[in-house]
């Protein structure tokens, strides 16, 4: 096959150095399989290209979506410093946008989208940057332009039209939007004459999709993949026999086998162990997109723990257990909660203090040091009280108590957060807003180590 | 350590990955190209049902290579995976030996030591019999995700040095390089050295116009229009949260038994006869059918005469 070219190795080394500055463990080795890789495929194919470095340097799938990302970040910034270097610049790209009808564009941009056609769709959104700017609107804001050109040439998904217009799938329009930024991009480097300092990927980008109700489905991609490793936590340490102990019965029954010597040592199983669990969730306006996943993540939680109570609040308490044993259907969970929980009295703002005073007054009794609580909420006040001493004694009873707070540890403290007051107590506060976090929560309930350390 | 044989280019593995019945799509034809080509192990990951497995298989059959199969599974151990010591037959061989004239016992004891761990009392497990075999072969590790972290670490040494110690034997090298293939559903996180020794794949299910192909590979019968369908709704019951899924499969057994019932379009009717086919929960049925069921064009009511 074709060899390298020169160039490619120092660039390939420092695009791996920059997945690993996103948080991707690529080791050495792993680079050298990169190279060896290529050296057997076209490498001038980019699609080949991408797949087999993929596949040497990406090992899961959240992986998979940071490589995506930074790699076309990280090549089309390459190709453009390449162009400035060498003073390559397409001074007319945009002639041609003078004559054109805006129906058509409009048209023409729904046919190729519905279609797929990759470089059509270029085309038409350099085409469609060019009649825009016609009219002076630029803004010189990326983000700003692309959504006006979308707004502009009616784009909008899943939408039956009326007379026979195509029905457009979200994703290729998405498709669209991105050929749009990248010639933005581009337009602004020409202008500019130089690249736009280089960011890292937004945490955001990679968070969970929390917000609004159409991210619910990848939510429950999420929890479903969540439940299953909550499943299987625990059995791996009960297959394995370090430090177990051994199960004289039926290493005699078994020794029978061999003629009564022992070859065998059967071991007595090891339970895992099974928390009683009680989980407060927060779900008022502040925590409102947090709480959609919350509520999933309890749903999840219930078919995996037996002993688990759940309580959701604002400003009282109301217990949810029976709506999660008896309903299946997550929608229909969440609509009987926000119908008959009563958590709501007149604001519809967080009033931590008197949720603790209701919690200990109802559970006092059964709380004990097999009991863990977990608690789902921003610890915004709205600057009422916090009775951070009533949440002390609930923490005493309690065996563990472990906060999750669905804002980034630097908000912590910030405004009417009042954090500090209830982290003092707890066994440990975790940030929570991304799969890994979570995972790495559930591990340490389940009594496995960390996966990420604290801090 | 053998050559490995020239596959070809990528065209050339995803034709004859065609050729035996399985249609990859541009990553996985290219993966199976870079493992016969470097000869790494390949980590395939994804939802079940899209076809793990079944990659394996059709990468033997086109290489013309043996399967040989290890079924992980929770406490898979050592001795169930490479080798393990017949003791029975060794206990029998002392028992005969001491059976004779006393005296000759201890001299006879260094030629029954040497005896009893000799080839003739090895259980060969998959492992070992891949790494033996004197043909190529393809070796599958199916879900992997099932064991534990200890036998991922004892997996290392057979899938980067292509050899097993039996402390008895010696070590046993690999004569011929085996393709090997693991496979994992995801349920926890495999250790970041096993992952470093794969090529990684991510096998998701196939869009329509690749999975209807599948479809009718397999069901050649089956008329387009009516597979078009079928696929769609399959799609449209994959979008819902269920808990199991439709797998590829199952759309094949599904377009099966709709050829068999001599249908020529999904109605509503026929979609609730016939439905148990890919959907298996009864929680997932009820759900279906009534999301699913009612687009169809449930006019008589489909939804209740399901749940009814």
């Amino acid at each position: 096959m074709s060899p390298l070219p020169p160039g490619l190795a120092p660039r390939l080394v420092s695009f791996c150095e920059e997945l690993r500055g996103e948080g991707v463990a690529i080791g050495t080795s792993e680079i050298l399989d990169a190279f060896e890789a290529l050296d057997s495929v076209p490498w001038t194919r980019e699609e080949d290209f991408r797949e087999t470095l993929a596949a040497t340097v990406a090992k899961s799938q959240e992986d998979r979506r940071v490589f995506e990302l930074l790699f076309d970040r990280y090549f089309f910034r390459a190709a453009e410093s390449e162009a400035l270097d060498r003073g390559i610049g397409e001074d007319h790209r945009y002639d041609g946008g003078d004559g054109l009808d805006l129906n058509e564009l409009r048209e023409a941009v729904r046919q190729a989208i519905a279609d797929g056609r990759d470089g059509e769709m270029r085309d038409l959104a350099r085409l469609a940057i060019a009649a825009f700017g016609r009219q002076g609107e630029g803004s010189g804001v990326i983000g700003v332009d692309v959504q006006r050109i979308r707004r502009t040439l009616g784009l909008q998904s899943q939408r039956r039209g009326k007379d026979g217009d195509v029905e457009l799938e979200r994703e290729q329009i998405n498709k669209f939007e991105r050929h749009l930024r990248r010639e933005l991009e581009r337009d602004l480097i020409e202008r500019t004459e130089k690249l736009p300092p280089s960011r890292p990927l937004a945490e955001l980008d990679r968070a969970l999709p929390t917000s609004p109700a159409q991210d619910l489905a990848a939510v429950h991609r999420a929890v479903a993949q969540l439940k299953k490793r909550i499943a299987t936590l625990g059995h791996e340490q009960r297959g394995r026999r370090r430090g177990a102990v051994v199960d004289m019965r039926r290493t005699m029954r078994a020794s029978l086998d061999t003629g009564g010597v022992p070859l065998k040592l059967k071991y007595r199983p090891k339970h895992p162990r099974r928390p009683e669990i009680y989980v407060l969730c927060d779900v008022s306006t502040s925590v409102t997109s947090a709480s959609v996943f919350f509520l999933s993540v309890l749903h999840a939680l219930h078919d995996s723990f037996r002993k688990l109570r759940s309580f959701v609040f604002i400003e009282r308490i109301s217990e949810v257990t029976d709506v999660f044993e008896r309903e299946r259907d997550f929608r229909s969970i969440s609509e009987r909660i926000s119908r008959e929980g009563g958590v709501a009295d007149v604001s519809g703002y967080t009033d931590y203090g008197r949720v603790w005073l209701e919690f200990l007054e109802e559970i006092v009794e059964d709380l004990g040091p097999r009991s863990t609580v977990i608690v789902l909420g921003d610890a915004r006040t709205n600057g009422r009280e916090p009775h951070a001493e009533v949440f002390a004694q609930i923490t005493e009873r309690a065996g563990r108590t472990f906060w999750l707070n669905p804002e980034p540890r630097l908000y912590w403290n910030y405004g009417d957060s009042v954090m500090a007051a209830y982290e003092r107590h707890c066994t440990a506060a975790f940030e929570c807003w991304t799969t890994r976090h979570l995972e790495n929560f559930v591990n340490v309930v389940a009594g496995g180590t960390p996966l990420v350390p604290q801090g | 350590m053998p050559d490995t044989p020239d596959p070809g280019s990528v065209a050339d593995v995803k034709e004859s990955l065609g050729e035996v019945g399985y249609l990859a799509d541009e990553p996985a034809a290219l993966v199976a190209y870079l493992a016969q080509r470097l000869g790494k192990p390949v980590l395939v990951e994804g939802p079940a049902g899209v076809g793990k497995t079944e990659l394996a298989k059709a990468i033997s059959r086109a290489t013309g290579r043996d399967l040989i199969r290890l079924q992980c599974y929770e406490g898979l151990d050592e001795a169930k995976a490479l080798y393990e010591w017949n003791y029975r037959k060794q206990l029998l061989r002392i028992q005969t030996e001491s059976g004779a004239d006393p005296a000759a016992e201890a001299a006879e004891w260094d030629s029954v030591h040497g005896d009893i761990f000799s080839e003739e009392f090895l259980l060969t497990r998959p492992l070992l019999q891949a790494i033996a075999s004197t043909d190529p072969v393809v070796l599958l590790i199916d879900e992997i995700d099932k064991t534990d972290q200890e036998f991922e670490a004892m997996l290392l040494e057979v899938l980067s040095d292509f050899q097993i110690s039996i402390p008895e034997l010696g070590v046993i090298e690999a004569r011929t390089h085996p393709i090997v293939v693991l496979t994992s559903n995801n349920s926890r996180e495999l250790t970041e050295a096993l992952k470093r020794r794969c090529l990684y794949l991510w096998l998701d299910y196939p869009e329509v116009e690749r999975e209807m192909e599948i479809v009718r590979l397999h069901t050649p019968e089956i008329d387009e229009q009516l597979a078009r369908r079928l696929v769609e709704v399959v799609h449209m019951v994959r979008q819902l949260d269920l808990k199991k899924p439709p797998s590829i499969a199952e759309s094949i057994d599904w377009a099966r038994a709709l050829l068999l019932l001599g249908a020529d379009d999904i109605d509503g009717a026929l979609f609730a006869r016939t439905m148990s086919i890919i959907v298996k929960h009864r929680t997932d049925m009820d759900l279906v059918a009534e999301r699913v069921g009612m687009k169809l064009g449930g006019v008589q009511g489909l939804g209740a005469e399901a749940a009814g």
